[in-house]
């Protein structure tokens, strides 16, 4: 089928686009008519204050969500819903705000049952185990110690999770995630909780997977830094609006994007204590609150 | 055609035919349904309470009615002469009792146990379960014993009314029950709405750190919740014993307040009554009406069958809050 | 410094994926084989036999079957009795109806009935869980047990409502009915609940061992990995099912010789948990250790008050037990939740070190 289009190569490029989504629990309207397309190859991080609907977008191309319009079109099929089944077996990894990651088993173990879905053997041969279910067994091994070893996590990889600092938590997280062997990796604040050092270990990790796997990632992050720094492309969202969307630089200059941080049109909260006047409040206050967002591209 | 002529046309026309034996039927089925509304009802109040399903409620029942019926034997063979002040008193000694198990439990099982998922805290009230079992037949025999109605100025005879065409009768000790058990439930649920430590117990059942951080003692509310829940066992133990025998079947009984609880829901005290009455009033209909279908007996199971089809369409019950797992 | 590993290097992700991967385990279970095998038998002690290690692999295999189930999967069964019992009667109504096939078949045929039930009461684990599934099984415990008692079709019309069992034998010895010697029907207990405890360790090491303790750690992420969540818990409840079904046909056919429905009552079903519990949920080997304690506690309460002149009634020994077997339960969960199992493993991991601290 031929998709005649003036941008074609554009069009071939899309891996996931979301249409006219809204979503909502209740009253709470999380998403209404949002809109975007992350294209195959690219680091494309989803920013936004609290409550923003983030998290719940992430959700939404999952498949835990359903959305109540909009339809998602991912590698070309458009389909209304989407279930987390569905979304592993064509290739969309995730991983979560809070660590979501099996606490009863080693890393190991959860790295492996990232290799679930390509492991074939049926009940019989894994009874028996010996023969084709220890080959297919050792065969998938090797594909995780290789991810072990990308992620550096080998002297931990027969410890029990649950154990574990966060910071090794959410790389055994993120090689759980890339055991799938996923198109789309969506990552929710991967780097949250993390000193400066263990960021940079982990933007590096999501950079070499973009680079070396040509994984297209999608990612949740508050550290300004950061994701000016790794991100091709920017999404903001605002109580549950797109209010930006493009690349770093043309995100960072946005009035409307410097507005929903800083909240110029809205009067500041008192939260500088000992503040005598108006002006001297809203000057400390845009002064702690742009130190978040970098103006002239200096982290 | 025959079998479905069985099932759904037959039992109506039986029902029709002795109008009389419907209301009987009914009336059992509410009876019952009180008292499995009041085991709940201890259930509802330790899990509203603490988040702790505590399996152990229908053996507190046996144990809390085995005490009253020692307690009276012994204070008699002591040489009380009149059987009502033997009876009171020794009333009155097996609410010391529970609070003391009340107490026990507390500072043996819940206090080591804060914070652990409420899984663990429900098989911890299996070994409590059995636990009690064995004391209680060490300490009391395994021969079931008569309950001390008439001492404690409970009711006995009943009220025959010409109905129908024949007759329906109501025993006057299941009024009594069902106005007791409304008393209960009616000041429970007042203590729970009203009261400062009620508040203080919804917030415990909410979270065990987050009260812990407010400043509620934990240690007090589980005293007090269990020491409730005693009460209600007691409650249960001689409205139940007044008619059949105490004994330990009863704990198999006692069981049966768990599909009650799904159908009501398990936070909520109108939910265990009017869960109760529904699985109570069901039982009875359905062993009457169509345990000849079957072969008999198919009360052992047939609560548990309604719950379950409960649980596939409405699993929070009828009055229940269903929980929202967030990612 | 008698279980150190230094020395042993592992070359291959076979060797580190064995389930003894130190040459000191694989000593000491081939040990443990060897008695079992042959210095049980040697000792010719009936009672030993009958009474204690039969019945003691009879219940670790049910109890193996149940922490399946409860351990590695997360979902809490009070059915257990019940699905021994549906093992039980079909195996005896499959050899009631055809008799001239070897009594084995029929044992491991009957897995197969008690899956099948097993699987169809799991269906609710779709939308429920937790304290409420538990109680669905309750709905399963209660309504098997009536069958077995109002279903006149499953024990012959017997008048008694009773199965005994009847002589069948294997390579011409009796292996059940009265005629079958104590020693005759270890071996093959012990041959059936060896083989099957293998297959146990191998499915939990493996995908579905990995598949079910995604399930039960964290359901909403195990979806994620592609993983199924209605076809991994039916597994589940089929393979639970099945090995309590075996237990319950090699516990009517290979010990008892005859049965009656309370035989899988409630009581059963919660003896196994506990069994699972004081074992460890979630250790193969844990079932086997629980397995033990909870069914050589009574023997020894009736054995050993004698010997120190403190006679008990039969009736205060079970009385004893419930009171025992309730207090450790709480003392488990409170102290090791894991059970013995994990208990063992820091037992060995102090033993490596030994004579340091750490």
């Amino acid at each position: 089928m031929t998709v005649v289009s003036t941008n074609d190569s554009e069009v071939d490029q899309t891996l996931l686009s979301v249409e006219d989504v809204s979503l909502s629990f209740g009253g709470v309207k999380a998403i209404t008519n949002v809109s975007l397309a992350i294209a195959k190859g690219e680091i494309c991080s989803i920013i936004g204050p609290n409550g923003a609907g983030k998290t719940s977008m992430l959700n939404v191309i999952n498949g835990f969500y359903q959305p109540q319009r909009g339809c998602i079109t991912y590698k070309g099929r458009a389909r209304a819903k989407m279930r987390p089944y569905e979304a592993a077996s064509s290739g969309i990894a995730r991983t979560f705000q809070n660590v979501a990651l099996f606490k009863g088993m080693t890393a190991l173990d959860n790295i492996l049952t990232g290799r679930t879905l390509a492991m074939r053997r049926g009940l019989f041969w894994q009874l028996l185990r010996f023969g084709p279910a220890l080959a297919e067994e050792v065969a998938h091994r090797r594909f995780a110690e290789e991810i072990i070893d990308f992620l550096q996590i080998q002297h931990i990889r027969k410890f029990p999770v649950g154990r574990l600092p966060y910071g090794l938590q959410k790389r055994v997280e993120l090689g759980r995630a890339l055991a799938i062997e996923p198109d789309l990796l969506l990552l929710d604040e991967p780097m949250a909780g993390m000193n400066l050092e263990e960021k940079e270990d982990m933007s590096r990790f999501i950079l070499d997977v973009n680079e070396q796997y040509g994984i297209t990632i999608a990612l949740i992050e508050h550290d300004m830094g950061v994701v000016m720094d790794i991100s091709d492309h920017v999404i903001v969202l605002d109580h549950g609006i797109k209010i930006a969307d493009g690349t770093p630089e043309q995100v960072k200059s946005d009035q409307a994007v410097i507005d929903a941080y800083l909240g110029a049109a809205r009067k500041p909260a008192r939260i500088v204590p000992g503040a005598t006047t108006e002006a001297e409040e809203r000057d400390q206050f845009s002064a702690q609150t742009r130190r978040a967002v970098p103006v002239d591209g200096v982290v | 055609m025959d079998p479905l002529y069985k099932i759904f046309i037959d039992p109506f026309i039986q029902m029709g035919a002795a109008p009389d034996l419907l209301v009987q039927t009914l009336w059992e089925g509410l009876v019952v349904g009180v008292l499995y509304a009041l085991i709940a009802l201890g259930f509802v109040l330790i899990f509203k309470a603490s988040g702790v399903f505590n399996f152990a409620q229908g053996i507190m029942v046996v144990f809390a009615a085995l005490t009253l019926v020692g307690l009276d034997d012994l204070l008699r063979s002591w040489g009380v002469e009149s059987t009502s002040v033997a009876a009171f008193a020794a009333l009155g000694l097996t609410t010391l009792v529970m609070l003391a198990l009340a107490v026990a439990v507390e500072r043996l099982v819940l206090r080591p146990l804060v914070n652990q998922p409420n899984i663990i805290l429900f098989m911890a009230t299996f070994g409590l379960t059995y636990f009690l079992i064995g004391l209680g037949e060490f300490i009391f025999g395994g021969e079931p014993k008569v309950m001390i109605t008439q001492d404690l100025y409970l009711p006995r005879g009943a009220f025959d009314i010409k109905m129908f065409g024949g007759f329906v009768s109501l025993q006057k000790i299941d009024i009594a029950a069902a106005l007791i058990a409304s008393i209960l439930v009616i000041a429970l649920g007042l203590f729970f709405q009203r009261t400062r430590i009620g508040r203080a117990l919804r917030a415990v059942a909410d979270s065990h750190k987050a009260a812990l951080s407010v400043g509620i003692s934990l240690e007090q509310i589980w005293v007090i919740v269990w020491f409730a829940a005693g009460i209600v066992a007691i409650a249960a133990g001689i409205m139940w014993g007044a008619r059949s025998q105490v004994g330990f079947d009863l704990q198999i009984i006692a069981l049966k307040a768990l599909p009650v609880l799904i159908l009501g829901g398990l936070t909520s005290i109108p939910g265990a009554i009017v869960g109760g009455l529904i699985v109570g009033v069901g039982e009875k209909l359905g062993e009457f009406y169509w345990g000849p279908l079957l072969g008999s007996g198919i009360e052992s199971w047939l609560a548990y069958v309604i719950a379950l089809g409960f649980l596939l369409i409405r699993p929070e019950g009828l009055f229940g809050e269903l929980n929202i797992e967030r990612i | 410094m008698l279980y150190r590993e230094a020395g042993q290097y592992k070359t291959s992700y076979v060797a580190d994926m064995a389930v003894f991967p130190l040459k000191q385990d694989r000593v000491g279970i081939l040990i443990l084989l060897l008695v079992a095998v042959v210095g049980i038998p040697l000792t010719g002690d009936e009672f030993l036999i009958n009474a204690i290690m039969i019945p003691f692999l009879v219940f670790a295999l049910a109890a193996i079957g149940l922490n399946l189930l409860t351990g590695y999967t997360g979902l809490l069964s009070l059915g257990t009795g019940a699905f021994m019992g549906v093992g039980a009667y079909s195996c005896y109504k499959l050899t009631t109806i055809f008799p001239g096939v070897n009594i084995l078949i029929w044992v491991i045929t009957s897995g197969f009935f008690s899956a099948a039930i097993g699987a169809l009461f799991g269906l609710p684990s779709l939308r429920i869980k937790g304290f409420y599934l538990a109680v669905a099984t309750l709905a399963a415990q209660f309504f098997l047990q009536w069958c077995f008692v109002r279903i006149p079709w499953l024990f012959n019309y017997n008048t008694s409502g009773a199965i005994e069992v009847p002589l069948r034998t294997l390579f011409g010895i009796p292996v059940t009915g009265a005629t079958a010697t104590a020693t005759t029907r270890y071996f093959v207990v012990l041959t059936i609940v060896v083989a099957m405890t293998w297959a146990a360790s191998n499915l939990v090491r493996g995908r579905i061992g990995r598949m079910w303790m995604a399930v039960r750690d964290m359901d909403i992420a195990a979806e994620l990995m592609g993983i199924r969540l209605l076809q991994t818990k039916l597994l589940a409840f089929a393979v639970s099912s099945f090995y309590c079904g075996v237990a319950g046909a090699l516990m009517v056919f290979l010990w008892y010789g005859g049965a009656e429905a309370d035989v899988f009552d409630i009581n059963q079903s919660f003896f196994i948990l506990f069994m699972v519990i004081i074992g460890g949920l979630g250790s193969v080997m844990g079932s086997f250790l629980g397995a033990a304690v909870i069914f050589i506690l009574p023997i020894i309460l009736r054995l050993v008050p004698p010997k120190f002149g403190i006679p008990l009634f039969p009736a205060t020994v079970e009385h004893l037990t419930f009171m025992i077997v309730g207090t450790l339960i709480i003392m488990f969960l409170i102290v090791e939740p894991n059970g013995l199992a994990r208990l063992w493993q820091i037992g060995k991991q102090k033993l490596r070190v030994w004579p340091f601290p750490y």
